[in-house]
């Protein structure tokens, strides 16, 4: 009783790591916990949120994407062009650039299974080229001046609910769907495990791994999506350095970045922890520069648990 | 007498949290004698050695190493009294020198400049006084297996040990490789140094030892002098039964006339012009020495290497598998010689490993049916007994024995027709090995086929029907099982 008890509270000590951050800083400051200020939260978290999910299918296999702020750039860029300098409808718009999102997710595939570079090499390669590319069609200057009806992706309500809390809330659902109940999640958690075994079992690892890479380039282009329609500007530097918040949160929700081991529910908590320390920090006048400060702290102090324990473990 | 004694473990008990690993065990090294220490898996010999060298604090019990007294050891410790254990993963860097190897983490220096010329003198030195030959300069990642193990045991005279504890030294060696082992061994035991040797190869053990101790269950049993005594009661000893049913008997349920698959001509992957059938339900053993071809012919069975060349025929129709995937849905099957490396995936449950490779078919619009993934599972673990609180432990936490259950369960799951055995023993204990070979039997008499491939010829000749030879990629021999014989065998293998 006692021991399961123990179990779930490591399980889920994510979770308590998010609920005492909540209790401090609704003690600290009484603005945080006003609803405003909770949907805020959860407006500002909702595009991290939606690329976190790719990411974990990617750490999963024990793999790594550099990639995905360039994507979101990229995604920003290209449909802000499609639609303001060649006039294409909103719609043609947004699924020519998620397609075009999960395109670069192919080619991350195809450098790292095909061809055999290393993930963290091949995403940063793949890095550098859209970034550039997102310059050269831009010409580094933004694009603006999109339908009115855009912007509700972004800034919209559905009732007292921002669009963008509700975009994220969906694609959990089917990320935590294609984890728990789909067959090829069942193949991240065997390939990140162990690939010469998982081939030997009948997976086809390189196919697993064209598909993870393409829906973390697919969720990254709709995060992409989501921050154009909010800023409501294309900027050549809209996701610069994006992929390492992203990397954070998935790392925070106790994925394990050598592959194999990782739940979706406690990346959403990874996700709501790095949004509440922003927002609380921001409520409590702490400059930007000591939240970058604090940010590297938790990592290492999430992280450090989580292998101190694994460490102990093993002796 | 007590001055005999090199290292002397006293009373150690290891208590885990739910579990008591050793319970009172004792046991003396002599000055020079070679001490082999057997017992199934989980009899606790790791947890013992390990106690030596300082990665197990005991719970209670005393370590006297040359009438010094320890309550327990560090790697500093063990290494400043002369315990030196090799282990089955080599502490060695692939990407530098042998010698350089031979001095890690303590290098010859000049100042703050490595001194590599007296390093390779130094190493020159010291495998001659092993009667080995390896170039000092070689990378270590360069040698074989054998060679790098030969540098493990300089390292270790090198620091002086007294007492060398090797844990299942020969599991990665060649036949070859294995011979120079002993002769190493037997050269150490001359010059004084005092070993401990675990294997689980009894041949082995009478060859080499002067005594035996046998731990069961982490307990200790009993000491025997090897030569006054005999397998059968060492056997009975460690697994506390007699074990006379070894390779329990078959009825033959094989049809002469009825070929499940033929290969025709076929090379590639190192084999050449293979020629072969195997009828429906019989066992076809292959034998031969290790690097003989055995493993890469198979392999191109299911698919997981390229044949260049030849006709391979399944069932009446011609295959060229080009994945494990599609060997698998053809009803090809491989059980891996490394089962923790490509059999099992460790991290993940019972039950999500024997339903990996039909998940497909289980699920519909790629949402898996739950209900049938736990009945197949359990349908698995009641048919092969397999020992385990719940379907949903992962399989780290399971036996050798089990593991391997876990993995023929999966290709009965997947309704394959002809599976293929690579070692299937592999350091397996001895009780564990009588259910394999029993669960092999019953695969058998659902009518399925078996390619078994075994390095152990005992095995080889008690559960094949047939025995097929090869020899450098090539078939030398075939026999039928009223000829099977193992000097015969053994001359084909060798046979260049």
């Amino acid at each position: 009783m006692k021991s399961t008890i123990i179990k779930i509270l490591k399980e889920k000590a994510i979770w308590m790591v998010f609920i005492i951050l909540f209790v401090a800083f609704s003690l600290a400051n009484p603005r945080f916990l006003s609803s405003s200020n909770l949907f805020t939260i959860a407006r500002q978290v909702s595009m991290l949120g939606i690329a976190s999910i790719g990411m974990t299918f990617v750490i999963l296999i024990s793999g790594i994407d550099l990639s995905t702020g360039s994507i979101i750039t990229f995604v920003n860029i290209v449909a802000a062009f499609l639609m303001v300098n060649m006039g294409f409808g909103m719609v043609t718009a947004i699924i020519l650039s998620l397609i075009l999102s999960i395109l670069v997710g192919v080619l991350n595939g195809c450098l790292i299974s095909t061809i055999g570079i290393p993930a963290i090499i091949a995403t940063f390669a793949t890095q550098i080229v859209f970034e550039g590319a997102s310059y050269l069609i831009s010409g580094g200057t933004p694009i603006y001046g999109f339908d009115e009806r855009f912007k509700v992706i972004g800034q919209g309500y559905l009732g007292p609910v921002p669009v963008p809390v509700i975009i994220m809330i969906v694609c959990f659902a089917i990320g935590s769907f294609i984890l728990n109940k789909s067959y090829f999640g069942r193949y991240f958690y065997a390939v990140g495990g162990n690939e010469e075994a998982s081939k030997l079992s009948g997976i086809r690892v390189g196919v697993t791994k064209y598909l993870v890479y393409a829906l973390s380039g697919l969720f990254a282009g709709l995060a992409g999506i989501v921050m154009l329609s909010r800023t409501n500007s294309a900027q050549p530097t809209a996701g610069l350095g994006y992929e390492f918040d992203v990397i954070t949160c998935v790392v925070l929700g106790g994925v394990s970045i050598t592959g194999g081991y990782g739940k979706m529910s406690n990346v959403i908590a990874g996700v709501l922890i790095i949004g509440i320390l922003t927002n609380g920090m921001v409520l409590m006048n702490v400059s930007t520069y000591m939240q970058m400060v604090v940010k590297g702290i938790v990592l290492v102090l999430a992280v450090g648990f989580d292998s101190l324990q694994k460490k102990r473990a093993l002796t | 007498m007590k001055d005999d004694y090199i290292l002397e473990l006293q009373h150690i008990r290891k208590e885990y949290p739910g579990v008591v690993a050793l319970k009172d065990v004792s046991l003396e090294v002599k000055k020079g004698e070679i001490l082999a220490l057997i017992g199934e898996n989980g009899a606790g010999k790791s947890t013992l050695i390990k106690t030596c060298s300082g990665a197990v604090i005991p719970t209670s019990g005393k370590i006297v190493i040359n009438g010094k007294e320890f309550t327990h050891m560090s790697p500093q410790l063990a290494a400043e009294n002369g315990i030196a254990i090799i282990y089955q993963e080599f502490n060695n860097v692939k990407g530098l020198s042998a010698a350089e190897n031979l001095f890690l983490g303590n290098p010859i220096r000049k100042g703050i400049v490595v001194d590599k010329k007296a390093m390779e003198k130094e190493a020159e030195k010291a495998f001659a006084q092993l009667n080995i030959k390896i170039d000092p300069k070689t990378l270590v990642g360069d040698l074989t297996v054998g060679y790098q193990q030969m540098i493990e045991i300089a390292k270790a005279i090198l620091q002086d040990a007294k007492v060398l504890i090797m844990d299942e030294p020969s599991a990665p060696l060649t036949t070859a490789e294995v011979e120079s082992m002993f002769k190493v061994c037997e050269l150490l035991r001359q010059k004084g140094v005092s070993i401990i040797y675990i294997s689980h190869r009894l041949e082995e053990i009478y060859r080499l030892s002067d005594r035996i101790v046998v731990l069961r269950d982490g307990e200790y049993i009993k000491t025997l002098i090897t030569k006054d005594s005999h397998v059968d009661e060492l056997i009975q000893l460690m697994v506390g039964r007699s074990l006379s049913e070894t390779f329990p008997p078959r009825e033959e349920t094989y049809k002469k006339d009825e070929i499940i698959l033929e290969l025709q001509n076929v090379s590639g992957n190192g084999d050449r012009n293979i020629n072969l059938q195997v009828r429906k339900g019989e066992i076809l053993g292959l034998g031969g020495l290790v690097g003989a071809g055995r493993t890469e012919l198979v392999q191109m069975i299911f698919g997981a290497a390229k044949k260049t060349e030849g006709k391979m025929i399944f069932k009446g129709e011609e295959i060229n598998p080009k994945s494990p995937r599609e060997a698998i849905d053809l009803g090809i099957a491989l059980v891996p010689e490394d089962r923790k490396r490509h059999g099992v995936l460790l991290g993940i449950s019972i039950k999500n490993n024997i339903n990996m490779p039909i998940y497909k078919k289980i699920s519909r619009a790629s949402v898996i049916n739950n209900k049938k993934e736990l009945e197949i599972a359990k349908k698995c673990e009641e048919e092969l007994l397999i020992k385990t609180p719940t379907l949903h432990q992962i399989v780290k936490n399971l036996s050798g024995g089990n593991q391997q259950k876990v993995i023929i369960g999966k290709w009965l799951a997947a309704n394959s027709e002809l599976l293929i055995f690579d070692e299937p023993t592999r350091g397996i204990d001895v009780g564990a090995k009588a259910e394999i070979y029993k669960l092999m039997n019953e695969v058998i008499a659902s009518g399925k086929t078996i390619l078994l491939i075994s390095s152990e010829m005992e095995e080889l000749m008690g559960m094949s029907d047939r025995i097929i030879v090869l020899a450098e990629g090539r078939i030398t021999g075939e026999l039928g099982k009223e000829d099977f014989n193992q000097e015969t065998i053994m001359k084909m293998a060798s046979a260049v």
